[in-house]
C-alpha cells in the first residue's frame, strides 16, 4: 500500500497543506467578510452595487476554502478536529449562521424588490461581522488552550469566551475590514475608490493599535512561548518580524497616499502572512495548543500518502483556474446589475 | 418523556435535519447543471435564441439552488466534528481523504466555473463560457461520487482494519471506494437527481403552458422533461431493484424492516401495506402477496429471506420507519412511471401541449422527486441503525459528550435559520418561476434573417403514426 512515511515527514507536510488552506480562506474570504463590514456605511447605492459586483464572482470559491479547512483537517488531524470542533461548538454554530445569511443574501438581495432589498443588506452586513467576530474569537479560544484529558475534549461550553479571545474577535473585524477597503481600493474609481482610500487610512490605525496588542498578550499566556520570544539568541532572529511589520504598514500607507491602486492590498496580505507566521511561532509544534502536537494529530501514514498524491496533482491546477477566474474578472468593477444579465 | 431528549438523541435529530435540508439542493442542481449544458450545446449547435433564454432563465434559479446547498454544505464538513467526534477520531483515517478528494476534484472546480457560468456572459467567448457549464455539471457528478462513497463505505465498510488504539486504518483504498454497496446506490442517487429536475422542469413548464404564457420556451421545456419521465423512472425501477439485491446480500437487517419481515420464512410474502410493530414483533394489519418478496429480492418463490428475529433486539433496526418510507418512495417512482407512459400515450395522439388535465398532474408531481429522495435516505439511513458504521461502530458510541443545553440551542438556531432561508429561497424561486423567461422578439424573424422555426416535439414524429 502507498506509503512514503519512510522518506518525507508527512505531518509536517499536510501541517503546511493546512495551514496554507487555512491562510488563503483568511484572505480570500477576508476581503470579501470585510466588504460585508463596510456595506451599510458605503457613501451611495451605486457604491454598494459595485462592492457586491466586485466580489459576486467569487465569494462561493473563497468560502470553498472554508470548507477545506474543515475537512482538510478532518482528514490529515482527524484528532486535532474531534478536539478543537467540540470545543468551540458555539462559536462555531453561530459562525456558520452567520455565514449562512451573508452568503444566501448575494442571490436574494438582487432578486427582492426594493423595498425588501434592506433585510437582505442587513442580513449582508451582519452576517459579514458576525461572522468575522465569530472566527476572530474562535482563533483566539484555540491560541489560548483546550482542556484536553484522554483525548477527549475536557471544559465547559464556554471556555472558549475570555477576555483575550474577545480581543482577538475585535482585531479580526479590523484585519478583514483593511483587506475589505484596499481591496475596494484596487477594484474601483472615482467617488467609490476616495471613500475606499479614507476608510483604509482610519481602519489601518485600529490594525497596528490589534496587531501591538495581541503580539505583547500573547507571550504572557504561556512561559514556553513567553521563553521563545525573548531568550537570547531568538530574540536576534525574531526581531525581523516586528521590522517587517512596521515596513508593511508604511507600504500601505505610501500607497494609499500615492493612489497607487494595487500596493494597499498587497501590504495587507504582507500583513495577514506576518501575522499568521507569528502565530505558528507561538504555538509550533502544537495544533491544538501544548495539548496535542501536529505529528501525535496527524492521520495515518497510508491516508496521508494518498491524499498528498491527489493534493499534487489537484492543487495546482485549482490555483491555475481560481486565479484564472479572478484574471477574467479583472480591472473596476461596474456599477450595473450584473445579476440581471 | 425528558428522558428520550438526550444529547444523542438531539444531536441525531438535528444531524437529520440538516442533512435533509441540505440534500434537496445538491439534488436540484445536479440536475440542473447536467440540463443547462444540454441547453447550451443545443444553442451552440442551431444558433437559436431560445436555448440561450431558457438557459438564462433556469441559471438564476440554479444560482439560488446552489448558494443554499453551499451555505448548508458548510454546516455538513463541521457537523462531524462538533456532533460526532468519537466518530471522526475512529473513521478519519477511512473517509477522511474521500472528503478532502470531494472538496479538491469537486467543490472548487463548481465553485470557480460558476461565477464565469453566471458573470461571464460578456467576458468569455461561447465555447468557454460552454465549457465551463459542463465543467459545473462534472463537478457536480464527481461530488456524487466521493460523498456516496464515504457514506456506502459506512453502509458496507471494507478494506480496513480495526488496531488496538480502536482507530481504523486502511487496508486497500479500492474496496474502500467502491465497497460493495457504492455502485447501485450511486447511480440510484444520481438518477433521482435527474428525476428530481426533471418533475420541477415538467411542473414549471406545465404551468405556463396551462396559463399560456411563454409557450415557445415552455414546449421545448416541457418535451425534455417528458422525455426524461417516460425513460428514466423505468431505468430507476431497474437500478433500484439491484439496490434492493444488493441490500438483502450485505445489510439483510435493514431489508426485513422494510419489507416489515419479523419472521425468517422459506416463500417469504411482499407486504403491501401493514404497520410493523417493533414490540410484539409483528406487522399488523397486513395486506400481502404471498411468496412475492421473494420472488423479486431472490427470483425463487420459496427462497428463504431472514426475519428481524434472526437479530437480538439491540441489534434490529427500527422496522416503521422504513417500512413506510421505502412505500412512499417506490409509490412515488410508480407514479413517476405512470406520469411518463401518459405522456408517451398524448404524445402519440399529439395533444401533449394541448392537455389540460395532464399539465394539472404534472404541477402536481412537481415535487416529487424530491420527497421520494428524503423517503429513499431515510429508508437506508435508519436502516442501517443501531449502527452509524455498519457492524462496525454502533451510532451511540460515536457522538460527542455535549451538553443537552448546547444541542438544544444549536438545534433550534439550525431549525429557525432553515426556515427563513428556505421559505426565502422558495419565494424568490417562485417568483423566478412567475417572472419567466426573458422573451426577445426574435420570432418576428422567422424566414428573413435565416432563423428557421424549430420543429415542434410532435412533428418529429412520423405521420404514419399520427392519432385521429
Amino acid at each position: 500500500m502507498l506509503n512514503f512515511e519512510a522518506y518525507i515527514n508527512l505531518p509536517i507536510i499536510w501541517g503546511f497543506i493546512i495551514v496554507t488552506a487555512i491562510l488563503l480562506y483568511v484572505l480570500l474570504d477576508g476581503f470579501d467578510l470585510g466588504l460585508g463590514i463596510l456595506f451599510p456605511f458605503a457613501p451611495s447605492d451605486e457604491c454598494r452595487d459595485k462592492m457586491m459586483n466586485s466580489i459576486a464572482p467569487f465569494w462561493d470559491g473563497n468560502e470553498t476554502w472554508l470548507v477545506m479547512g474543515g475537512g482538510g483537517l478532518f482528514a490529515a488531524f482527524p484528532l486535532a478536529y474531534s478536539l478543537i470542533l467540540p470545543a468551540l461548538y458555539i462559536p462555531i454554530l453561530l459562525m456558520l449562521t452567520a455565514l449562512i445569511f451573508r452568503g444566501v443574501a448575494f442571490e436574494f438581495r438582487f432578486k427582492s424588490s426594493k423595498r425588501n432589498r434592506i433585510y437582505w443588506d442587513m442580513a449582508f452586513h451582519f452576517g459579514s461581522l458576525f461572522a468575522t467576530f465569530m472566527q476572530g474569537m474562535i482563533l483566539g479560544g484555540i491560541v489560548q488552550g483546550i482542556e484536553i484529558q484522554n483525548n477527549t475534549y475536557h471544559g465547559s461550553g464556554f471556555s472558549w469566551l475570555s477576555g483575550f479571545s474577545f480581543m482577538t474577535g475585535l482585531a479580526l473585524v479590523a484585519g478583514y475590514v483593511l483587506l475589505g477597503s484596499t481591496w475596494l481600493f484596487m477594484k474601483t474609481t472615482g467617488q467609490t475608490q476616495i471613500w475606499a482610500g479614507k476608510t483604509a487610512k482610519y481602519i489601518l490605525i485600529y490594525v497596528i493599535f490589534f496587531m501591538g496588542l495581541v503580539s505583547i498578550w500573547m507571550p504572557f499566556i504561556d512561559n514556553e512561548v513567553f521563553e521563545r520570544w525573548f531568550s537570547w539568541p531568538n530574540m536576534a532572529y525574531l526581531i525581523i518580524m516586528p521590522i517587517l511589520l512596521m515596513l508593511s504598514f508604511y507600504y500601505i500607507y505610501r500607497g494609499l497616499v500615492k493612489k497607487k491602486d494595487k500596493q494597499p492590498f498587497m501590504g495587507s496580505i504582507a500583513l495577514f502572512l506576518l501575522g499568521f507566521i507569528g502565530l505558528l511561532i507561538n504555538t509550533w509544534p502544537y495544533i491544538v495548543p501544548r495539548a496535542v502536537t501536529f505529528a501525535e494529530a496527524a492521520a495515518a501514514p497510508e491516508s496521508l500518502s494518498l491524499m498528498l498524491v491527489g493534493a499534487l496533482i489537484v492543487l495546482p491546477v485549482i490555483l491555475f483556474y481560481t486565479g484564472y477566474s479572478y484574471y477574467i474578472f479583472r480591472g473596476k468593477a461596474k456599477g450595473e446589475d450584473m445579476y440581471a444579465h | 418523556m425528558t428522558d428520550i431528549f438526550t444529547a444523542f438523541f438531539l444531536s441525531r435529530l438535528q444531524f437529520a435535519f440538516v442533512i435533509s435540508f441540505h440534500i434537496i439542493f445538491p439534488a436540484l442542481t445536479i440536475g440542473l447543471a447536467s440540463w443547462l449544458a444540454i441547453l447550451e450545446f443545443l444553442w451552440l449547435k442551431t444558433g437559436h435564441p431560445v436555448y440561450k433564454e431558457i438557459y438564462q432563465h433556469w441559471s438564476k434559479i440554479f444560482a439560488v439552488a446552489f448558494g443554499m446547498g453551499v451555505v448548508s454544505g458548510i454546516v455538513m464538513s463541521y457537523q462531524f466534528g462538533t456532533n460526532w467526534a468519537i466518530f471522526s477520531q475512529k473513521a478519519g483515517n477511512v473517509i477522511g481523504p474521500m472528503l478532502a478528494f470531494e472538496v479538491l476534484t469537486a467543490f472548487f472546480l463548481e465553485a470557480s466555473f460558476l461565477g464565469i457560468m453566471l458573470f461571464g456572459w460578456q467576458k468569455v467567448g461561447p465555447r468557454l463560457h460552454f465549457l465551463s457549464t459542463v465543467l459545473v455539471a462534472i463537478g457536480t457528478i464527481v461530488s456524487s461520487f466521493w460523498i456516496l462513497s464515504v457514506n456506502s463505505w459506512m453502509q458496507t465498510p471494507t478494506g480496513f482494519i480495526a488496531k488496538s488504539d480502536g482507530l481504523l486504518y486502511p487496508v486497500d483504498w479500492m474496496s474502500i471506494i467502491f465497497n460493495p454497496s457504492f455502485l447501485p446506490r450511486f447511480f440510484h442517487m444520481l438518477i433521482a437527481a435527474y428525476l428530481c429536475t426533471a418533475f420541477v422542469v415538467a411542473g414549471v413548464s406545465a404551468w405556463y403552458l396551462l396559463k399560456n404564457k411563454y409557450i415557445r420556451h415552455a414546449k421545448i421545456m416541457f418535451s425534455m422533461a417528458m422525455l426524461m419521465a417516460a425513460t428514466v423512472p423505468l431505468l430507476q425501477l431497474f437500478v433500484g431493484h439491484a439496490h434492493g439485491v444488493n441490500t438483502l446480500k450485505y445489510q439483510p437487517a435493514k431489508l426485513a424492516a422494510m419489507e416489515g419481515i419479523y419472521d425468517t420464512e422459506k416463500g417469504a410474502a411482499f407486504n403491501l401495506f401493514g404497520i410493523p410493530d417493533d414490540k410484539e414483533e409483528k406487522l399488523k394489519y397486513a395486506i400481502s402477496i404471498s411468496k412475492a418478496a421473494s420472488f423479486i429480492l431472490k427470483g425463487d418463490k420459496n427462497a428463504t429471506i431472514q426475519g428481524l428475529k434472526a437479530w437480538p433486539k439491540t441489534e434490529r433496526p427500527n422496522a416503521l420507519v422504513p417500512f413506510f418510507a421505502f412505500r412512499i418512495m417506490v409509490g412515488l417512482g410508480l407514479l413517476m412511471i405512470f406520469t411518463g407512459l401518459w405522456s408517451c400515450y398524448l404524445f402519440l395522439r399529439k395533444k401533449l401541449f394541448q392537455a389540460n388535465c395532464f399539465h394539472k398532474w404534472c404541477i402536481l408531481m412537481t415535487p416529487s422527486g424530491f420527497i421520494a429522495l428524503l423517503a429513499g435516505w431515510i429508508t437506508t439511513e435508519v436502516g442501517r441503525q443501531p449502527y452509524v458504521i455498519y457492524q462496525v461502530l454502533k451510532t451511540k458510541d460515536a457522538v460527542t459528550a455535549l451538553s443537552v443545553s448546547q444541542v438544544t440551542i444549536s438545534l433550534i438556531t439550525f431549525f429557525i435559520v432553515y426556515s427563513i432561508i428556505f421559505s426565502a429561497g422558495a419565494f424568490y424561486i417562485i417568483k423566478l418561476i412567475k417572472k419567466g423567461p426573458l422573451a426577445g422578439d426574435w420570432h418576428d424573424a422567422y424566414g428573413t434573417h435565416g432563423l428557421k422555426e424549430l420543429p415542434e416535439v410532435s412533428d418529429i414524429f412520423p405521420k404514419t403514426f399520427k392519432g385521429s
